[in-house]
């Protein structure tokens, strides 16, 4: 690769946020990568995204009625923040504490919990469990609230230890059991009725009348357990630190099996996995330390093409390049359009299929995801006039030889590399296309589409698919 | 391309998600344990649609009892497998691999679809409907279509010139087409590109050509089998069609949410019926509703919880109708875990009785063993 620094913090840009254009990726030429990683680990060094624009434009997402606007909105942070990190790490605790808006329907504790992870997603896994089990969301949509001292539910603690913490095979029945007691009583505050003036906000309540105040056994220790010892004690446990960093392996470096897979099925990189407890372990489990470990190390700088996109990676990433989502929605378009996009490529933000979160890595591709992969990124493209193809329009210069052509645009669009038969592919097209004239306006006005054409070929390819 | 004829047996799967309480599906409503252990989410003697002296439906499945009445529903009584996994996830993936022991992402369906179709000529031979690939029909270089919506169906649509538009599909062929060995996931990508391609191409001609006076409800399910309704109609050769309904994870306002679910199941399944018997297109057609477990004897109050054993039905003109294996016992001491209905008949059973008697296939190289099948299908 003609510059293989620049080149590597693109791949950076893409893991540990939603990819950068060019015109991102200069700002930041005067950065070493590690720098950069730093950055990254630091979101408070940066300016906070403000929303008001956006909400002028799109009136919707300051009243808590359509989940869709906000999910839309959240796309549209990951596209222009200048803390890419901190909605990436958002994004990995909402697929690893999956909770689906659609058993509560109620807006305002989804949002909240989403802006709960922004806060709290790069700090430490003991703070991160807690605020956890006292969002009124994730209370609801495990049944927490229905958990009484004389009638426990068992929902909770099961998927506490299985799904967000443990893993299958480190703890018992019985201490499902126990721990489902311990939380006897942690429920939220009744919102205000719907009708008339839509949703309002709740928050978590400890109801001491309906808390199992005996003795319980859990993982070998006994004692008048509450909620906050039990996640006290799950975070002594390797098992969760493994848990942890098993998750930010595969979610951050490289595609692995999932999680019902992990009781059966060694980490694939079991030293790099090691490293990581270690450190998450040596810091009392604090997160950022892990992440700068992580990507500044070998296995993470030689992981190209170890991930396929998931879909908010692939709409985000590809906004950033085309530009169309930059200040304000395109339009005719409202940031709930993009919702409704993530939603048919298999990921419904806000909205995951059950407590398990998606199937990610090569599942996030069918038949069916493919194709609407495929078509959107092209559809992208379709309006040569977007602010970020006419930035690579201009950076083209005002000729393009057909020779040079494809690994300009390659260049421009990632950089990205691409296998051989999709080079023979994307050359026969420039051979086609021959010798590009863009000196002056009249010529970008007749060839902007030949370019565009090209660009559209490149988001169709399957390295494209890979984060 | 692969040789069908109209009449050659079709199999369409709907998979309710997220664990289908049974008790309140088909109620044991004789039995006073019923009442006794489902203190507060019971269905009154009065309201139940009685089937016989001591079952009776839940009273929004009167669309599916008219079906069970014609003689087109055989109930599976007790379905399930030995130690159940109240997980989700693994009791899904049980379901999908028939796999309880390991982890495989072989789905059974996927080897369905290979022994059907084997050279993978037709892309259509497994339909799924609905968002995402299911691991039930999941096997590396098993060509299936996966369709959310199936009247935009197609790469590149957004490329409004048609010469283009064929000149970018072309282009798309050349890089999907060519490249083996470079990797499982890349390989993975070619192969599926590939079939969208061909499959896309095939599948268009099935909104084109239906016509039909059935008017479905406006609900994911009723869409999602009207859509099975159109490509079947269309004759494209499918064999397997597979699509879902979610919502049943009711631990919690079981009350409220499970007669919605079963209002929108059993009039989407009656009309789905109906549209076939318009078309005489439902002679060659089974379908088999399933769910990934049932849910805890004892209530919790306000839902249930995870359990075992459950129950599943096959519909259809070909089966025999009536009720097959046995209800499980409510009494407590045959309760399995202490808690939950213990199943009565393997789900391997079932699938095996799918594939031996209405598919032609042989079953135990796919459930991986020999299970106590059922007899549900009508003499020729």
């Amino acid at each position: 690769m003609a510059n293989n620094n620049l080149a590597l913090k693109a791949h950076l840009l893409r893991r540990a946020g939603f990819g950068a254009s060019r015109f991102e990726l200069e700002q930041i030429s005067d950065k070493s990568y590690e720098e950069i990683v730093e950055d990254l680990v630091h979101p408070e060094r940066f300016e906070e995204i403000d929303e008001d624009y956006l909400k002028r434009y799109n009136p919707d997402v300051s009243y808590h009625d359509n989940i869709g606007s906000h999910a839309g909105r959240w796309i549209w942070r990951m596209i222009n923040t200048k803390r890419p990190l901190e909605e990436k790490m958002t994004l990995f605790w909402h697929q690893v504490f999956a909770t689906g808006y659609y058993k509560g329907d109620h807006t305002p504790s989804t949002i909240q919990q989403i802006e709960t992870f922004r806060e709290n997603g790069l700090t430490n896994i003991k703070r991160i469990l807690l605020d956890l089990a006292k969002d009124p969301s994730m209370n609801y949509w495990l049944d927490n609230c229905e958990n009484h001292s004389d009638q426990p539910n068992e929902n909770w603690g099961r998927e506490l230890l299985e799904l967000f913490s443990m893993g299958v095979g480190n703890y018992s029945e019985e201490d499902v059991k126990q721990a489902a007691r311990a939380f006897t009583g942690w429920t939220f505050e009744q919102p205000l009725p719907l009708y008339p003036y839509g949703h309002y906000e709740t928050k978590f309540v400890f109801n001491e009348s309906d808390h199992d105040n005996s003795e319980k056994t859990f993982l070998g220790r006994k004692g008048n357990f509450n909620g906050e010892d039990i996640i006290d004690i799950i975070c002594e446990e390797r098992a969760t630190t493994l848990f942890i960093c098993r998750h930010l392996y595969n979610f951050f470096v490289e595609d692995e099996a999932q999680v019902p897979a992990w009781s059966i099925e060694p980490p694939r990189n079991p030293e790099a996995v090691d490293t990581m407890i270690d450190i998450l372990m040596s810091n009392d489990g604090e997160i950022r330390p892990v992440l700068s470990y992580m990507f500044n190390s070998d296995f993470f700088k030689n992981s190209f093409y170890k991930k396929v996109k998931n879909p908010s990676e692939l709409v985000a990433g590809t906004l950033k390049l085309s530009g169309r989502y930059s200040v304000v929605p395109a339009d005719g378009e409202n940031v709930g359009t993009l919702y409704g996009t993530v939603a048919v490529m298999g990921q419904a933000l806000m909205n995951p299929p059950t407590v398990e979160g998606w199937h990610t890595g090569h599942e996030w591709i069918d038949g069916g995801t493919l194709n609407e992969r495929v078509n959107f990124a092209v559809n992208q493209f379709n309006d040569v006039s977007s602010p970020g193809f006419r930035d690579i329009l201009e950076r083209l210069g005002p000729l393009v030889e057909s020779v040079d052509l494809v690994d300009s645009c390659l260049d421009l669009i990632g950089p990205i590399e691409v296998g051989e038969e999709t080079r023979i592919a994307l050359s026969k097209y420039a051979e086609e296309v021959g010798d590009v004239n863009l000196g002056t306006n009249e010529d970008k006005v007749e060839n902007a589409q030949k370019i565009a054409r090209m660009i559209q070929l490149i988001v169709s390819t399957r390295e494209y698919q890979f984060a | 391309m692969t040789t069908f004829t109209q009449k050659s047996p079709v199999f369409v799967v709907v998979q309710l998600s997220g664990g289908n309480d049974f008790m309140n599906t088909l109620v044991p409503y004789s039995n006073p344990a019923y009442y006794d252990n489902r203190k507060f989410l019971n269905i009154s003697e009065e309201d139940v649609l009685a089937l016989d002296g001591t079952l009776g439906w839940h009273p929004e499945m009167a669309p599916f009892k008219e079906l069970y009445d014609r003689g087109m529903v055989s109930v599976v009584q007790g379905i399930g497998y030995p130690d159940s996994n109240r997980s989700h996830f693994r009791g899904m993936d049980i379901w999908h691999t028939c796999a309880p022991d390991e982890v495989s992402t072989i789905g059974w369906l996927g080897n369905v679809i290979e022994q059907l179709d084997p050279s993978g000529d037709n892309p259509l031979t497994g339909v799924n409907f609905g968002v995402g690939l299911p691991r039930a029909m999941s096997k590396a270089g098993v060509p299936v279509t996966s369709v959310s919506n199936l009247d935009e169906y197609g790469l590149m649509s957004g490329i409004a010139a048609q010469q283009q538009r064929d000149q970018a599909l072309q282009i798309f062929k050349d890089m999907y087409g060519q490249a083996v060995g470079s990797g499982p996931v890349m390989d993975y990508l070619s192969r599926t590109g590939m079939d969208v391609l061909s499959g896309a191409d095939l599948i268009k001609v099935a909104p084109q050509q239906y016509e039909s006076t059935i008017e479905y409800a406006d609900n994911p399910i009723a869409k999602s089998l009207r859509d099975v309704a159109r490509v079947h109609t269309a004759n494209l050769g499918t064999r397997v069609f597979y699509t879902q309904q979610g919502g049943y994870d009711t631990h919690a306002n079981q009350l409220p949410t499970q007669p919605g679910l079963f209002r929108d199941m059993s009039r989407a399944v009656n009309d789905f019926f109906a549209d076939l018997e318009e078309h005489d297109a439902d002679e060659n057609v089974v379908m088999l509703i399933f769910s990934e477990f049932g849910r805890r004897i004892n209530d919790n109050g306000s839902g249930t919880d995870h359990g075992s054993g459950g129950g599943a039905y096959l519909v259809g003109k070909p089966v025999a109708g009536g009720l097959y294996s046995e209800y499980p016992s409510l009494e407590r001491d045959k309760w399995e875990k202490g808690e939950d209905l213990a199943h009565t008949i393997d789900f391997r059973g079932i699938y095996g009785t799918v594939l031996e008697q209405w598919l032609g296939l042989d079953a135990a190289p796919i459930v991986y063993g020999n299970f106590e099948q059922i007899n549900p299908f009508r003499a020729n």
